[in-house]
C-alpha cells in the first residue's frame, strides 16, 4: 500500500509578482481625487418682481481689476485686510438691533447682519486664482463671526458642527439634533453675497 | 583544508523575500481605498488653486465636472494655448455647457436630479471672462450650485 504524503504544498514564491501586477494595475487606472472646493449658489435668471431698494451703506462693495487689485467701499485694499473688513462690515450694527454683535456701531457702514449684503464684482481678466482668493477670504469673514457665535451658544465651532452635519457617516439622530443648531447659526449671520456680472472695461 | 574554504563561500545567507508579498499587498489596499477609477482623461492643464474655507463635495453620482484650463502639451498645436472648456472627453466652448448639463442631468436617477452639484474644476491661471461665460449658461439650464473645486491650503499661495 502506498504511503500517503499528503498533498504537496502550493509555491508561494510568485505571490510577490501577482500582487505587484494588482498595484501596478491600480496605480495606473485610479487617481487620487480632490473632492473638496467653495461652494456657491448662483442667482436665478429671472430677477425678482418687486424692486428692492438697498440703502448705499449696507452694500460691501468688492471690486477686482484685471491686475488683481482690490477696491473695497471705494478703497485700495490689501488682499489680507479683506478679511477683518468684511468682518467689521458684516458685525457692524448700525441701528442696534442686533443683539449678539460686537461691532463699532458705525451709522455709516451696515444696519445689522440680516440686511448686510457683500457685492462682488470682478473683470473679465482677473485670474482666477485671485478670484478664489477673494471669494475664500469673504466666506472666511463669514465662517469667522458664525464660529464666534457657535462657541458663545454651543460650545464648539460652526465650521466643524456643519461639516459633521453633511457628512454622510453622521447617523440620522444626530443630524436632526445639529441641523436646527446649524440653522440657527446660519440665520445669525445670512451668507448673502451677490455677484454682478463681470465689466470687460478697464 | 578544502573544508573551510568551502564553508566561506556560502557564508552571508540569502535575504529572505518571504515578507515581500506581505509588503506589496498592504501597498496595494492602500492605493485601492485612497484612489477612485479614473473615468475620463484629462486633455486641459489643470492646477487647481488653494483655498482654506473648504466643503466637502457631495456624493460622486450627484456631481458633474467641468474641466476649464489651457490645452495640454500634446494637443496645443491643434487648439493653441488660450484655456478652453473640457466636457467629458472633448474641447468646447461655453455654447455647448448647457446642453451637456441637460444631458448629463437626464443621466442621472430621478431622485438625484434636483440635487445635482456641478463642480468647477478650474486650472488657476485661466481668466475669469470663461468662468463667468460658464456661469451664465448654468444659470440659464438652472444648475445654480456650483462648487469650485481647489486644492487645500493657503489661499494667499495663490498670488505668487
Amino acid at each position: 500500500m502506498a504511503r500517503r504524503a499528503g498533498a504537496p504544498e502550493v509555491s508561494a514564491g510568485s505571490m510577490a509578482d501577482i500582487a505587484f501586477l494588482l498595484l501596478i494595475f491600480f496605480l495606473v487606472t485610479t487617481t487620487i481625487e480632490t473632492d473638496a472646493g467653495l461652494d456657491r449658489m448662483l442667482p436665478p435668471m429671472e430677477p425678482p418682481e418687486d424692486d428692492v431698494v438697498i440703502k448705499q451703506k449696507n452694500i460691501f462693495q468688492v471690486l477686482i481689476n484685471k491686475n488683481g487689485q482690490l477696491l473695497v467701499d471705494d478703497e485700495l485694499t490689501d488682499l489680507k485686510a479683506l478679511r477683518l473688513k468684511a468682518m467689521d462690515f458684516l458685525d457692524n450694527n448700525g441701528d442696534g438691533t442686533c443683539t449678539f454683535c460686537k461691532g463699532k456701531k458705525n451709522p455709516e457702514s451696515s444696519d445689522n447682519p440680516s440686511k448686510a449684503i457683500i457685492s462682488l464684482k470682478n473683470d473679465r481678466e482677473t485670474k482666477y486664482s485671485t478670484y478664489i482668493t477673494v471669494q475664500n477670504e469673504l466666506v472666511g469673514a463669514y465662517n469667522d463671526l458664525r464660529d464666534r457665535e457657535a462657541q458663545r451658544l454651543f460650545g464648539r465651532d460652526f465650521v466643524e458642527m456643519e461639516a459633521t452635519y453633511l457628512d454622510q457617516q453622521t447617523p440620522p439622530s444626530e443630524k436632526e439634533k445639529l441641523k436646527e443648531k446649524v440653522k440657527q447659526i446660519q440665520d445669525l449671520f445670512p451668507q448673502k453675497l451677490s455677484e454682478a456680472e463681470t465689466s470687460s472695461n478697464n | 583544508m578544502s573544508k573551510f574554504s568551502k564553508k566561506k563561500s556560502g557564508d552571508i545567507p540569502a535575504v529572505s523575500t518571504a515578507s515581500l508579498p506581505d509588503i506589496v499587498f498592504m501597498l496595494l489596499f492602500f492605493f485601492m481605498t485612497v484612489t477612485v477609477m479614473k473615468d475620463n482623461s484629462l486633455k486641459v492643464e489643470n492646477v487647481l488653486p488653494n483655498a482654506n474655507e473648504i466643503k466637502k463635495l457631495d456624493k460622486k453620482d450627484r456631481v458633474i465636472y467641468i474641466y476649464v484650463g489651457k490645452p495640454s502639451k500634446e494637443y496645443e498645436k491643434v487648439f493653441g494655448t488660450e484655456p478652453k472648456i473640457q466636457l467629458n472627453d472633448k474641447f468646447s466652448g461655453p455654447s455647448d455647457v448647457g446642453s451637456y448639463i441637460l444631458q448629463e442631468r437626464a443621466k442621472k436617477h430621478q431622485d438625484l436630479q434636483n440635487f445635482l452639484t456641478t463642480s468647477l474644476k478650474v486650472d488657476k491661471n485661466a481668466s475669469m471672462g470663461l468662468i463667468s461665460d460658464i456661469k451664465l449658461e448654468l444659470r440659464k439650464v438652472n444648475a445654480l450650485k456650483v462648487n469650485y473645486t481647489t486644492y487645500e491650503g493657503d489661499a494667499f499661495r495663490n498670488l505668487q
